[in-house]
């Protein structure tokens, strides 16, 4: 089985966001940076998956030389090989292209990426790769299963779940309880210095939308305490002042 | 030129999301000039499909075949995208829902368009189609001005109000051409916990965390959210501990959610829980520690322990029941 990883280099989630002057870009100064979690939830299941039933680990990653930490990283957790498309990533339909154009032709029996990211929050590249490469897509996978030519899925839906069964090739984006992220050992940390890690140059993308502001949410006033023995207080506030039941 | 929303159900019912996305619609509709109409996919009659005429959609087109009962976002995309070009409409308007968020990405490859997900903003009426929408998971907002001639919008699940603008609409079987290859995932079984509030959509949210010290002391947090007909919720270290499932964690890695109210119990609120509730109306937070970093986060705040405060609430929900019913 030949499986890609798409993965995000994105903020730690401790991370206090700030953004620069221009209110356009990310403030990345003293910033810690990770692969996005949930695409490490993919990650780990790739791996599981091939280990049990044969088969290589290809991680990809839109970025700059600076997110080469990042992608070491996935291969310490025991990704085969990496690649990474030579560019600062611009939007979700920026990243599904550079993937699209790199996957068309390399075989892929599964495409696994995370959920969303957690700095843009799109939860788009999944279903636009499977548009682009004309493959079924399923959003918010809590469970994969590969049976020869068929994967079991199952989707997160609103109070509940979905089972899915589809034929590969196909492309998931990974949500919790798909597994359970490893912490990389020290022979993996070893061996990650030397797998291949292809630079790729970018393919032309055509702008369809633009960031034009970043902005910080207010801060919430001063909490309004009520004690704990006047539990009654608070229903009263909540239904008179704050209009909320 | 118009305005095209996906109206989306369950269970033949349109959801509440679907009558957010109308009244969306009518607003970006006026502002364009144009009207606003609708596409329903599934099992809905034509009587529950008119209930969207009351809050601004003047046609509304029907796809009812048996093919469609069980969604497929490729299919679904596919007709929406028909839809679209049939009726000249180069905004859609949907939810982000589960189903919104897996079908919006390959329509907007179908129509070549701008897409904006999770809006909380009307598009700006300056030329320029500015939406705003939540980024780094709740830390901060993002400003997308849409250049593409096409534009989607999916508009997050409790951030507009329901307005009502009656038209007179006529519902109306849209017969789109489907590929083979767009039903290639077929659904099995859907398993779905009947009497529970979605938390993604839910009005309250009651939420807890370690301060329950176990799995088993979740009935009163059930029985609260029963009473106030809300969502359950938790933390990151409770789902991971398995005391709760996945689907229940709130926060940056898991469901960010947008209600009127939410209560969170025995939640010392750690920056990545802050950043999923930060768009939540009315935050009351109840923890013995006075010095929990959520009472800073917080609209209302009780300093009490848990397994004192939260049966004397839901005594005080039950008073409040009995006086206002």
């Amino acid at each position: 089985m030949k499986v890609l990883v798409c993965i995000s280099n994105v903020p730690d989630t401790t991370t206090k966001i700030n953004f620069n002057d221009d209110k356009t870009s990310f403030n990345a100064a003293g910033v810690q940076f990770i692969i996005n979690p949930y695409d490490e939830i993919a990650l780990t299941r790739a791996l599981e998956l091939t280990e049990a039933q044969g088969g290589t680990v290809t991680v990809i990653n839109i970025g700059d030389p600076s997110t080469d930490g990042t992608i070491r990283k996935a291969l310490a957790i025991g990704a085969t090989d990496a690649v990474r498309i030579n560019s600062v990533p611009r939007d979700a339909f920026f990243v599904a292209t550079q993937i699209a154009a790199y996957a068309k032709d390399q075989g892929f029996d599964l495409i696994l990426t995370g959920r969303e990211s957690i700095d843009y929050n799109g939860a788009q590249v999944a279903s636009l790769l499977g548009e682009m490469l004309d493959l079924p897509s399923i959003s918010i996978v809590k469970s994969l299963q590969v049976d020869g030519g068929t994967a079991t899925l199952e989707r997160e839906i609103e109070g509940g779940k979905e089972v899915i069964s589809c034929p590969l090739p196909l492309i998931a984006s990974a949500s919790e309880g798909m597994s359970e992220p490893r912490i990389p050992n020290m022979r993996g940390i070893m061996s990650a210095r030397t797998k291949p890690l292809t630079v790729v140059e970018p393919v032309e993308v055509p702008n369809l939308q633009n960031i034009i502001k970043f902005e910080k949410p207010e801060a919430r006033g001063q909490v309004k305490l009520v004690n704990a023995d006047e539990v009654n207080k608070l229903v009263d506030l909540l239904h008179s002042e704050a209009k909320a039941i | 030129m118009s305005v095209l929303i996906y109206a989306e159900n369950s269970k033949g019912k349109l959801k509440k999301s679907s009558f957010e996305a109308a009244s969306y619609a009518y607003s970006v509709a006026s502002m364009m000039n144009t009207d606003a109409y609708a596409i329903s996919i599934g099992e809905v009659s034509n009587e529950e499909l008119e209930k969207l005429s009351k809050y601004g959609i003047k046609k509304i087109l029907t796809v009812n075949t048996a093919q469609m009962h069980s969604f497929v976002n490729q299919a679904y995309a596919s007709v929406i995208a028909e839809a679209a070009k049939s009726l000249s409409s180069d905004v859609v308007i949907l939810s982000a829902t589960f189903s919104g968020k897996a079908l919006a990405p390959r329509l907007a490859v179908k129509l070549q368009a701008a897409y904006v997900d999770g809006a909380i903003s009307l598009p700006t009426n300056d030329g320029a189609f500015t939406v705003r929408k939540g980024a780094f998971s709740g830390k901060a907002f993002a400003d997308v001005s849409m250049s593409a001639t096409n534009k989607i919008i999916a508009i997050n699940p409790n951030s507009f109000p329901i307005a009502e603008n009656a038209q007179t609409a006529v519902v109306e079987t849209f017969v789109p051409i489907v590929k083979d290859t767009d039903f290639r995932t077929i659904v099995k079984e859907i398993i779905q916990a009947a009497d529970k509030v979605s938390l993604p959509e839910a009005e309250i949210v009651v939420s807890a965390g370690r301060g329950l010290k176990g799995p088993e002391n979740w009935g009163m947090i059930e029985e609260l959210a029963d009473l106030l007909g809300a969502a359950t919720a938790c933390s990151k270290p409770v789902s991971d501990a398995h005391w709760r499932p996945h689907s229940e964690h709130v926060g940056q890695t898991g469901i960010a959610v947008s209600p009127n109210l939410y209560i969170a119990i025995g939640i010392s609120g750690a920056i990545q829980h802050l950043a999923g509730v930060s768009s939540s109306k009315v935050i009351v937070v109840i923890n013995k520690d006075p010095e929990a970093p959520f009472f800073k986060a917080a609209d209302y705040g009780i300093v009490g322990d848990a397994f004192e405060v939260v049966p004397k609430l839901i005594a005080a929900v039950k008073e409040f029941k009995a006086t206002h019913a």
